[in-house]
């Protein structure tokens, strides 16, 4: 009996923690979020009540005393009178759900206030590509795996993938939006509070599909000016020689194969760009947080971390590693 | 069909389905094949006990199709479709005919990718790791058809340019040695 108690009250518990958080549904934090979470609270509570009703039905039917006036012609006519009566109210559900789907659907296909910026979102397998354009070229920042947004103004997400279909979503924010090869499609999100939500892939797109995440970083207006302004400087140039060295193992070594870092010579665009690595909370598309450990283990064999990644092993003598990180860790 | 003979169709059914565990095994992180070694480049011909040292060991993944499909991705994602145009050749050799200049083994393709090649193959030391390396000879072999059918790349992820490596014509290998 104890034991009984102990599992409802664990259930009981990871119902209510998918009510608050920073990947909720049910914990909105902006408009097409809000209007989604009424619309399911309001399917939830009604089909509950409708489940309470059917069961509570049900149990009095099979518990109820059987007696002669069943078979009367009048019991048939209070029975036929029952059921024409539940059909009207399901029709009546019905109709309402509809018409609500619908407003809410509407809410969330344009933007309702001015000032939107837009956002590329490009899915890679398995990692997140956010890149804001500009009227000058030089001026684009490229911030893979952090995806950072003004408060309170709406942000138009522009969403295509490079190999296979991904999904878009961050509960908190808004509900999905596949990213198809070949295609544009497009979404908006919009933060009414200053946080971070945490965004997932939610199409399965090969082996490390549950380790492609990303952080949205709502923040107030100056903050996010600030920021894409210091995304838009290049590299900072190492300042003690273990960061020189690092810099020149980096670039003597396959690394450069795959990654940029804007301000020198590496600028392949197949793996995400390291150009401010250091100023990032997470590495590995929200798997790990961003310290030097993590950073280390990752360099060094990525594969052990999440198997199967693009990233192949790079076996390099310790020293090595460990000036790389050093010149890593200085890209602020 | 009476019992026995039922029973041995099954048996040899299932051993040929067990012939296949092979094909789709992922090596992530292959020690062998992921090793440095062919990194550093070798400073002199002068070798202890007067036999060169092999530059490069048979290849870890001949029969398979997981290496042979990640070979044909980097073969684009590294440019070599740059020179080679998807291996109907360009500025550099076609490669999915028969004709080789430096020998259609492994450790030849390994070889020409790791060392370069005169009159315009760079070399690819300390650009591509080890591991990657292998992945590419298996799809250059792939190419002109010198593997089993059953684990050439039968699509493309993009535009289609040319038949399936595993609908075409397997390729004799002739040794030229003159480009």
């Amino acid at each position: 009996m104890t034991r009984l108690r102990i599992c409802l009250v664990v259930i009981a518990a990871s119902l209510v923690t998918a009510c608050g958080g920073n990947q909720a549904m049910f914990n909105p934090q902006g408009p097409p979020a809000r209007s989604i979470a009424s619309l399911g609270w309001l399917l939830l509570t009604v089909c509950a009540a409708i489940y309470v009703v059917v069961i509570a039905v049900a149990a009095w039917a099979l518990l109820r005393r059987r007696d002669d006036a069943d078979g009367l012609p009048q019991t048939t006519r209070r029975l036929t009178t029952a059921v024409i009566a539940a059909t009207g109210v399901s029709i009546a559900i019905l109709v309402v759900f509809t018409v609500s789907s619908v407003f809410a659907g509407r809410g969330l296909t344009s933007p309702t206030g001015p000032g939107a910026i837009t956002v590329d979102v490009i899915g890679h397998q398995w990692w997140w590509e956010f890149q804001y354009r500009d009227v000058t070229p030089s001026d684009f920042v490229t911030s893979p795996n952090e995806l950072h947004i003004p408060v309170g103004v709406p942000v138009h997400i522009k969403a295509m993938s490079r190999d296979v279909i991904h999904s878009f979503w961050v509960p908190n924010l808004h509900g999905k939006r596949d990213l198809i090869p070949g295609q544009v499609t497009n979404t908006w999100i919009q933060a009414d509070t200053p946080g971070t939500y945490r965004g997932q892939c939610a199409e399965y797109c090969g082996h490390q599909h549950a380790n492609m995440a990303f952080v949205v970083v709502a923040e107030p207006r100056d903050r996010f000016l600030s920021w894409i302004g210091q995304q838009r400087q290049p590299a900072a140039e190492p300042q003690s020689d273990e960061a020189r060295r690092g810099r020149d193992i980096f670039l003597q070594s396959p690394c450069m194969m795959c990654h940029t870092i804007r301000g020198t010579t590496a600028g392949a665009r197949l793996g995400p760009e390291l150009t401010h690595v250091g100023s990032r909370m997470t590495i590995a598309a929200g798997t790990l947080p961003n310290t030097r450990g993590h950073l280390g283990g990752w360099v060094a064999n990525a594969q052990t971390i999440k198997p199967g990644v693009r990233m192949p092993p790079n076996p390099l003598d310790p020293s090595d590693l460990q000036a790389v990180l050093t010149y890593l860790r200085s890209l602020r | 069909m009476n019992g026995r003979t039922r029973r041995i169709v099954i048996a040899a059914m299932g051993a040929i389905l067990a012939a296949g565990c092979e094909r789709e095994v992922r090596p992530f992180q292959d020690v062998s094949a992921s090793s440095s070694r062919s990194q550093k480049p070798a400073l002199t011909q002068l070798f202890p006990g007067g036999q060169p040292a092999p530059s490069a060991d048979e290849s870890p993944y001949q029969n398979n199709a997981y290496a042979m499909a990640e070979g044909k991705r980097l073969f684009d994602a590294y440019n070599c479709s740059g020179c080679h145009a998807h291996g109907g050749g360009g500025m550099g050799p076609a490669l999915m005919d028969d004709q080789w200049i430096y020998g259609s083994r492994p450790a030849n393709i390994f070889d020409t990718i790791i060392e370069g090649r005169p009159n315009g193959m760079p070399s690819f030391r300390n650009r591509i790791p080890d591991q990657q390396v292998w992945q590419l000879v298996a799809y250059v072999q792939a190419m002109s058809g010198l593997a089993p059918i059953d684990v050439l790349p039968g699509r493309s992820d993009h535009m289609r340019y040319s038949t399936p490596e595993n609908a075409r014509r397997a390729e004799t290998p002739k040794l030229t040695g003159h480009p």
